[in-house]
């Protein structure tokens, strides 16, 4: 009985995920039969819907309004469906979007189990991948491919500014809470590299499963390891419940230890609150009260979506302008050609200065290491972070040579 | 030297088990109100995890829309949620009684999503902080661990309310006509017994005690659409461990299976979020009525 409802649940669910993924038309041909299609596979429904969701569909629907909607003459067409979490559902939308629906690029993928299964299938179908909201640096390292773009951050950056910043400033013994898929492995793993090199040491981790809802547990073996940095390598929904529960259980109030949020979305400080967020310190790749650029894009994207952009949807805009302009410089969508020609292009605009592309994907651009204001020093809604430190590009991502990368240069 | 435990300090080990019994606390008070509406009304009631979450928002509106805090919210919540669901019940759920279960499951399967899906709509799935009443913030330190007073009130509260369901439904009068018109519905209306209303009114007891689980989760938790969905499934190995349709058997086994999820977090986190489903799988082909299930 409850096997049967149970599947039946299950059933349901993936129904309404590949309903979302709204009508098929089957085209092929050059130009992609007539159109440039841009899908943008997400979470939009689960722990990770709001720091991508529909405002990265939004924010690639802005980058193609640049373009009149219009590409060498022919229409852009931006579709959305929903992944789930699910690598198996990603890849296989991943799969129908390109062999029936005629999809030239594909955005986002949130989540780095989802992103390494995508990126398999676009690079066999030679087709673009902008990642945005993935975040394990193996995208462009041993899983790197042709036509993958790894575009807003990675783990490797947020080590490199997070770890470093704690443990210079004296937190030099860690505790992980890890989230127990391919991300949270790769963030610990990037971030206990760069801790060790910068002369701190780890005292222990605990995998904790994707979406839990009780961390109370973990946070007690955290308190009791005597670390004095708990490191948390988890995101979104995983990373609001860790700090709101770390501070039911007093585990910052004795001084003895010290949360380090290692990878922070402004969404999930908005959910928090600054009374609980206050002085978190984290790495993003963007913050929309940078300046006057910044601010004019993010309050047109406020606008339509009601809420400032995080690093990952400013990043989508970013990435699919970049795209575009790519194909009006080639004169063709095909994704090799295209590919190549955004690796020579440098990246200009208001997410990215002179940005430049590894031939791994890697888009190369300044990082801002940032500490979540007291409310009283925030002026109003959204006014949440003070940039600490600019970390410039170079720094904060691995070269290619480092990346493990098996790509020809 | 301190001695240990498998390896780990008792002290650790204390504190995962009052964690446990923290977290069972919930399961209890859910699957509670699962058992009464399937044991009266022979529905399985997949709205349940939505109608958590509704407590929860209607605390978190309650708040930040009136002005109205956590210990109001506490005895309003439940009814509004209450309410809401026996709407439910007339409008929707007493036109399915004659036909299979199955109908209700889909129809209140059918529901849940519709809820959520509208307050992911509206708020997003981040969620809405609920601050801890100040009476109950700050915590004690046990010696083993430190507890925080509002977690200890959780654990009072859900306890008084599954004791007190108990005796309601096993020991009073009320419950005694409430257990006979599940027997026959057609006999105790002959003695002159409103049952359809008393139907209602179960389902909506059902629900409201999910709504004060909901309420009680608000500080705990983020406020968020998800939350329910999160925990229902849980909640539905739990009943089915109990056996479908025992109270003191869900009660029970909410409980239980709360400690044991909180051993399973020490000695292997990964396997955290399915050890009840494993549990589950066993119990069935031992006992496949449950725990303290009869055979139907």
């Amino acid at each position: 009985m409850i096997a049967r409802l149970l599947a039946g649940a299950a059933l349901a669910a993936l129904t309404i995920g590949v309903m979302s993924a709204g009508p098929a038309m089957a085209q092929q041909g050059k130009l992609s039969g007539d159109t440039v299609k841009i899908g943008v596979l997400n979470d939009r429904s689960g722990l990770y819907a709001d720091l991508g969701g529909e405002g990265s569909a939004i924010a690639a629907r802005m980058a193609a309004e640049e373009f009149g909607n219009k590409i060498l003459g022919k229409p852009i067409e931006i579709i959305t469906a929903d992944h789930q979490n699910k690598p198996d559902i990603g890849s296989n939308l991943a799969r129908q979007w390109i062999d029936q629906d005629g999809v030239d690029a594909i955005v986002d993928v949130p989540n780095s189990g989802v992103a390494l299964a995508v990126q398999e299938v676009t690079k066999e179908k030679k087709k673009i991948f902008l990642m945005e909201g993935p975040a394990t640096s193996r995208l462009t390292g041993d899983a790197c491919s042709p036509t993958g773009f790894h575009w807003a951050y990675d783990t490797r950056a947020l080590a490199v500014g997070t770890g470093q910043a704690i443990v210079k400033e004296g937190g030099d013994s860690w505790f992980f809470i890890t989230a127990d898929y391919a991300f949270g492995h790769q963030l610990e793993a990037d971030t206990s590299a760069e801790v060790k090199k910068a002369g701190g040491k780890i005292v222990g981790s605990v995998k904790a499963p994707l979406n839990t809802a009780d961390f109370s547990s973990f946070l007690l073996q955290a308190q009791a390891s005597g670390a004095k940095i708990v490191g948390l390598a988890n995101a979104g929904g995983d990373t609001i419940t860790s700090i709101k529960q770390s501070s039911e259980f007093g585990l910052t109030q004795s001084g003895q230890q010290k949360l380090a949020g290692l990878l922070i979305f402004l969404s999930d400080v908005h959910a928090l609150g600054l009374q609980v967020a206050q002085d978190l310190v984290l790495t993003t790749g963007f913050y929309w009260d940078r300046d006057d650029e910044t601010r004019a894009w993010s309050k047109k994207f406020f606008d339509r979506y009601g809420k400032m952009p995080t690093m990952v949807q400013a990043g989508s805009y970013s990435a699919v302008r970049h795209y575009l302009k790519a194909i009006e410089a080639a004169g063709t969508d095909d994704g090799l050609t295209v590919a190549a020609k955004m690796k020579e292009m440098p990246v200009n605009d208001m997410f990215a200065k002179n940005g430049t592309i590894l031939p791994n994907g890697r888009m190369v651009h300044d990082m801002y290491l940032a500490r979540v204001k007291k409310p009283s020093e925030s002026k109003g809604a959204w006014d949440y972070y003070q940039i600490l430190r600019t970390i410039p590009g170079k720094e904060a991502f691995a070269t290619f040579e480092e990346s493990g990368c098996k790509l020809p240069k | 030297m301190m001695g240990t435990i498998f390896g780990i300090p008792p002290q650790a080990l204390f504190g995962q088990l009052l964690l446990g019994l923290i977290n069972g606390s919930f399961y209890a008070l859910l699957s509670l109100g699962l058992a009464v509406i399937f044991g009266m009304l022979n529905v399985i009631n997949f709205a349940h995890g939505a109608l958590y979450m509704m407590g929860a928002f209607v605390a978190w509106l309650l708040l930040n829309q009136l002005g109205i805090g956590y210990w109001w919210a506490l005895l309003l919540a439940p009814l509004i949620v209450g309410a809401f669901g026996a709407v439910l019940e007339k409008t929707l759920l007493s036109r399915l009684y004659k036909l299979d279960h199955l109908y209700g499951l889909l129809l209140t399967f059918g529901l849940a999503l519709i809820v959520e899906g509208a307050f992911r709509h509206q708020y997003g799935v981040s969620g809405q902080p609920y601050p801890i009443p100040a009476e109950l913030s700050g915590g004690r330190n046990l010696g083993f661990m430190f507890l925080p007073n509002y977690r200890g009130w959780v654990v009072v509260a859900s306890l008084i309310v599954c004791i007190s369901t108990w005796i309601a439904i096993e020991k009073t009068k009320l419950g005694a006509y409430l257990r006979a018109a599940t027997e026959n519905p057609v006999l105790v209306q002959a003695f002159g017994i409103n049952v359809p209303r008393m139907v209602t009114l179960t389902y909506a007891f059902g629900v409201a005690l999910a709504g004060l689980a909901g309420v009680l989760a608000a500080p705990i938790y983020q406020v968020s659409p998800l939350m329910g969905s999160h925990l229902i499934i849980v909640v539905f190995a739990v009943v089915v461990i109990g056996g479908m349709g025992s109270i003191l058997g869900a009660v029970l086994t909410g409980y239980g299976l709360g400690l044991l999820e909180g051993l399973t977090k020490v000695f292997y986190p990964e396997a955290s979020n399915i050890v009840v489903f494993v549990i589950m799988a066993v119990v069935l082909m031992v006992k496949p009525a449950g725990l303290f299930g009869r055979e139907r």
